[in-house]
């Protein structure tokens, strides 16, 4: 199959070496779990069970609450110890209301809703009904519910459903393993989203460094002439879905729209993997593979945890700390972000946990810019970060907007190429934060003058009808005087 | 001589007359700041700047008969536009920098009098006569004005939570002293 060239991009140290040959071991059950109401994008889950409720496997705990939201289920069996608030696993360490749940051990499963009998032939909605009804989000790390993702193929013509095993971040490999050792449930999870997409063809996207992979997955292709497994340059950020949209089919998406308006829908290999299990089997997402890794790990291992569990009960059965941590990331060391405290449960975005040494972080002072442009040979989006920067260093985001700051992934390319270690991503982080906010002042702002607008035209309607009836009451009153004294006159005459 | 200046004379006379005619039929009725500044202004119409609402305001800002520092629901970021436009610096030394914030009934206090309720510009507030009162943050702007009516001291006023949806990273922090370059 023919590939695309894509801009810029870094190649990173790769060092997935330690994990890519720990196959995927089962974390035995925490006693207790904390399973947060928000693991995804949108409104928080609404909770359906009180305090001291026994709940089964499988069983919803909380339901997913407008248009943009997802379900959350119970990973055992157990009794509902609390609703109460955590730290997040954000690097804002904000409180987050979670469902704490103590395993009673027997891990009995709930009923399940029934298998969708031939998906491949049921109508989209009912699949997508399904994944909702699952709970399943983007398990790249973005936590978009899926369902909603399914639904594109709607409002928009697609050609093609590119399934995302490029995994193109360092010392990750999560989703290495998943496509070595259950490629039949992905390639199926694939073909089941395909269908409710309506998209008429799959591309599986497996970065080229990934041979086990990319010859396992061709494997359990070659049965469906529909899809086809391709290898994709070694070259970060290829697993960014616009860049793999881009390699894939040649075609760019365009500022501030999505893929879809280029016929192209990209999905984790993850995601296809938990749509198999809720559609095949009626299981919602209860657990997902999660590599633990970095230099700080005494046993790095692919582990398959229960969501809930506390990064710190992670860390422990990977061996505990073999040296002191640096820095704690959630996800992979170029875009995850840190961990306040290994306090904090793993959720449906959690690809990776890093305890990562000094030697393996990049904290080096501020240096002022020599403007030697790496940073623009090296931006995937075709951007000019060391302006952008400057312009954010002054507070004029609005210049910053102008010349592209929305349109930035947060990939980190420049931040690693930057000689003087100036922190460009997060001064994108900040403005794109800062804009979004300012954005959404400006919506309430004008939803209020609408409303202040539609008060004192109900104010001034209720006066005038005050008035009115108080002239219609006065002219009866005056009528009824009329006639009083009509009569009187007549009595009189 | 006569020819030149009985032409420029002409040519005055016809580019006067032009002038006052478009002065009189093209004359913009309403001073163009007024509709900028008034675009800026929160729009709610909560009459605590001290004038009878926005449209108000932004006029007397437009005759600079008003200072920027006057609208309580817009603070800073407000004032701090306000000033921009109008290119004045404005004295922000007395203002209290707080964060955005929406009323909050405290339904124990609440004894259902319903004065909240006509105060608020935005109709923000639900609730019958006797009953508990309650805001809709999405449409309160936190003007106060039903903070400083309520007799019960039920209403508070509480800054706007932080959620994982609205977070965001902070400005890094200020780069290392650029050192001269020799």
């Amino acid at each position: 199959m023919k590939l695309f060239p894509v801009r810029g991009g870094v190649h990173p140290d790769y060092r997935k070496e330690r994990t890519a040959e720990c196959a995927i071991e089962a974390m035995p059950m925490p006693a207790r779990l904390c399973i947060p109401l928000q693991q995804h994008i949108g409104a928080p889950a609404e909770p359906l069970v009180a305090e001291g409720e026994r709940v089964r496997k499988g069983q919803t705990l909380a339901h997913s609450q407008g248009a943009l939201s997802a379900p959350v289920h119970a990973p055992t069996s157990g009794r509902i110890a609390a609703i109460t608030e955590i730290t997040a696993p954000h690097p804002s360490a904000l409180p987050l209301l979670t469902i704490v749940l103590e395993s009673d051990g027997l891990d009995e499963w709930a009923d399940l809703p029934p298998p969708i009998p031939d998906p491949l032939s049921a109508p989209p909605e009912a699949i997508r009904a399904r994944v909702a009804e699952a709970g399943i989000v983007g398990m790249g790390g973005a936590t978009f519910p899926s369902a909603v993702k399914l639904g594109l193929g709607t409002n928009h013509k697609l050609d093609v459903l590119v399934l995302n095993g490029a995994e193109c971040e360092p010392y990750l490999t999560c989703d290495d393993r998943v496509m070595r050792e259950h490629a039949d449930e992905v390639i199926d999870g694939a073909r089941i989203m395909a269908h409710a997409l309506g998209a008429p063809r799959i591309v599986v996207a497996i970065e080229s460094n990934k041979p086990q992979a990319l010859e396992a997955m061709a494997r359990a292709a070659s049965a469906f002439a529909d899809t086809d497994v391709v290898g994709v340059p070694v070259q970060y950020p290829m697993g960014s879905e616009r860049h793999l949209t881009q390699a894939v089919t040649g075609r760019e998406t365009p500022a501030r729209k999505l893929t879809a308006d280029v016929g192209v829908v990209v999905h984790n290999v993850g995601t296809a993997r938990a749509v198999h299990h809720a559609v095949r089997f009626g299981r919602p997402l209860l657990s997902r593979v999660v590599t633990v890794s970095g230099g700080a790990i005494a046993h790095a291992k692919n582990v398959d945890v229960p969501l809930g569990t506390m990064v710190s009960e992670l860390m422990a059965f990977c061996g505990g700390l073999a040296a002191p941590v640096q820095r704690l990331v959630n996800g992979g060391p170029m875009m995850g972000q840190p961990l306040p405290t290994p306090e904090v449960p793993v959720i449906k975005g959690t690809c990776g946990i890093l305890a990562l040494v000094p030697s393996e972080t990049n904290e080096h002072r501020t240096e002022p810019c020599i403007r030697c442009g790496s940073c623009v040979t090296y931006c995937p989006c075709g951007l000019v970060p060391v302006e952008m920067a400057a312009f954010i260093r002054k507070d004029d985001l609005d210049a910053a907007a102008r010349i592209g700051v929305m349109d930035c992934v947060s990939c980190g390319s420049c931040s690693y190429v930057c000689p003087s270690h100036i922190p460009l991503v997060h001064y994108f982080n900040y403005a794109k934060g800062s804009l979004n906010a300012q954005d959404r002042d400006r919506r309430k702002q004008s939803r209020i003058k609408e409303q202040a607008q539609v008060h004192t035209e109900r104010i001034e309607k209720q006066a005038q009808a005050k008035r009115e009836a108080a002239a219609a009451a006065a002219a009866a009153r005056k009528a009824q005087q009329q006639t009083e004294t009509n009569a009187d006159d007549r009595a009189s005459a | 001589m006569l020819i030149a200046v009985g032409s420029l004379a002409a040519i005055g006379v016809t580019l006067g007359t032009l002038l006052g005619v478009a002065a009189r039929y093209l004359a913009v009725e309403e001073n163009p700041l007024e509709a900028e500044l008034l675009a800026l202004l929160p729009g709610s119409q909560c009459g605590q700047c001290g004038f009878v609402g926005c449209a108000q305001y932004a006029k007397a800002l437009a005759q600079g008969e008003a200072a920027v520092t006057q609208c309580a629901p817009g603070g800073k970021a407000v004032t701090e536009k306000l000033a921009r436009k109008l290119g004045v610096t404005a004295d922000l030394s007395g203002h209290e920098d707080k964060a955005p914030e929406v009323a909050f009934i405290d339904e124990a206090f609440c004894i259902g009098c319903l004065r909240c309720t006509q105060e608020c510009s935005t109709d923000a507030i639900v609730g019958a006569s006797k009953q508990m009162h309650t805001v809709i943050p999405d449409l309160c702007h936190g003007c106060a004005k039903c903070f400083k009516i309520c007799p019960t001291e039920a209403i508070s006023m509480r800054p706007i939570p932080v959620t994982l949806g609205t977070w965001h990273w902070d400005k890094p922090g200020a780069p290392a002293p650029a050192t001269a370059l020799h």
